[in-house]
């Protein structure tokens, strides 16, 4: 048996992917069009250890349907969808990013559990030599995400940080790297 | 595909992903001082693999252009510089190929210029190069691109600081944990040893995997030198059971 390969390094975006027709895709925020009744605008900050935005970070969401539907093959349910479910969305001067999208519906766990409806999401940047990750809660869920099971694990604390914010026909989520309200990040 | 847990209750069975922490740098590398205020300083906590974490976005060749996969042909004219290919393949750490997955790759231009407004090295812009190609791996994980030789370049980090040359990478896999971002340096470049990214990763062994090989083979005479970079994502996570229909 010959040795496996072992994984390749994570190095840093940099300050230079955000080039011209780069990684920041002319359609990377919307996830759904203008034309979906059910959209939702999900908007935030990135914002350093200094309290500053961070203006050269790259945000990404991957998420289900408003159904819990997942368009994949490693998805067993018989369920299908044509959901793209992916955004990706630079960061602006003032550290400022968003998305248009669905409010996805709650998910089976293996074990028999349910997870709340939730957002992954990965931040990148300049400074930052690995990707970091967070979950999008919804303010609206109250039970469902008392019995989350990544939520829960959460430092009481912290929790709320998780729990996006009701806002005029939006949900604002900041995001911060360091600092008293630091963001959770995951190990996935 | 993947190794599967041994069916449970609920009938919902997924695939599970390797850790691989000893390969990745640590996001707090005092060397690099960006990360002094962007390197997260909580402890990360374990997410569950669950149906969010075991899918990523299926993205369909409609991202990818014509001309994308080759940067010396974007433009009016051929760019500046050392006209090189770029080719490997994409695979887990089970040496399964990942196939049908997108790559990005973004870069300097020969001087050492990325064409962003961001940068400020005093180095020439090329017209004729933009830096910036994708391409999805083939059935078998494969990938290849045609482009220039990127230059060193200086940067703000400390005194006399230069990043090695490199070409970024970019790359989903099949799944959310999969992500990869990544840069892929070339053999003996002398200015490995003062680059603190390049370092950040501890393990020289784990340094190596990003170092791409010189490759005569595939060397095109009378066009192209060929470096040849495989990229390893997670592969599945050893489970002491798995179903008689896994593939080995």
């Amino acid at each position: 048996m010959t040795d496996l390969p072992r994984t390749t390094p994570s190095q840093t975006v940099g300050p230079f992917f955000a080039l011209p027709d780069g990684l920041p895709w002319p359609d990377g925020p919307e996830v759904v069009g203008t034309e979906e009744p059910d959209a939702i605008l999900l908007r935030g900050q990135l914002i350093d250890g200094a309290g500053e935005p961070v203006p050269d970070g790259l945000i990404e969401i991957w998420q289900a349907d408003e159904r819990g539907r997942i368009q994949h093959p490693d998805d067993p349910r018989d369920d299908s969808t044509s959901f793209r479910g992916f955004g990706r969305c630079a960061t602006n001067a003032e550290g400022r990013f968003w998305f248009r999208t669905v409010k996805p519906g709650a998910l089976p766990t293996p074990s028999g559990g349910t997870e709340a409806p939730h957002i992954n999401v990965t931040v990148l940047a300049r400074g930052m030599l690995d990707r970091v990750v967070t979950r999008i809660y919804f303010p609206d869920e109250p039970r469902a995400n008392a019995v989350d099971p990544v939520l829960s694990a959460v430092d009481p604390e912290r929790r709320a940080t998780l729990v996006a914010v009701p806002e005029t026909e939006a949900f604002r989520f900041d995001i911060r790297l360091q600092g008293d309200d630091e963001t959770p990040f995951f190990a996935v | 595909m993947h190794s599967r847990t041994p069916t449970n209750t609920t009938g919902l069975t997924l695939p599970s992903y390797e850790r691989d922490d000893s390969s990745h740098p640590a996001l707090a590398t005092p060397e690099y001082g960006s990360t002094r205020l962007r390197a997260p300083q909580r402890p990360l906590q374990l997410l569950p693999q669950n149906l969010t974490e075991v899918t990523g976005p299926v993205l369909g060749h409609e991202r990818v252009g014509a001309t994308d996969h080759d940067l010396t042909v974007q433009h009016g004219g051929e760019p500046l510089g050392e006209r090189i290919l770029v080719s490997g393949r994409v695979l887990d750490s089970d040496g399964r190929a990942v196939p049908d997955t997108l790559v990005e790759i973004w870069q300097a231009n020969s001087a050492g210029r990325y064409c962003h407004v961001g940068d400020q090295h005093p180095a020439p812009l090329d017209p004729n190069f933009s830096g910036v190609g994708r391409c999805m791996t083939d059935s078998e994980g494969n990938y290849r691109f045609v482009t220039i030789k990127p230059g060193a370049y200086p940067w703000g980090n400390h005194t006399n600081a230069w990043r090695p040359a490199h070409i970024h990478f970019s790359l989903f896999g099949r799944a959310f944990t999969q992500r990869l971002v990544t840069q892929m340096y070339f053999p003996g470049d002398p200015l490995f040893y003062q680059d603190p990214i390049f370092h950040s990763v501890r393990d020289p062994r784990a340094r190596e995997r990003m170092i791409s090989r010189f490759d005569l083979d595939t060397t095109v005479p009378e066009w192209a030198l060929s470096f040849k970079f495989d990229i390893v994502l997670r592969g599945s996570a050893a489970t002491p059971f798995e179903d008689e229909e896994d593939e080995h």
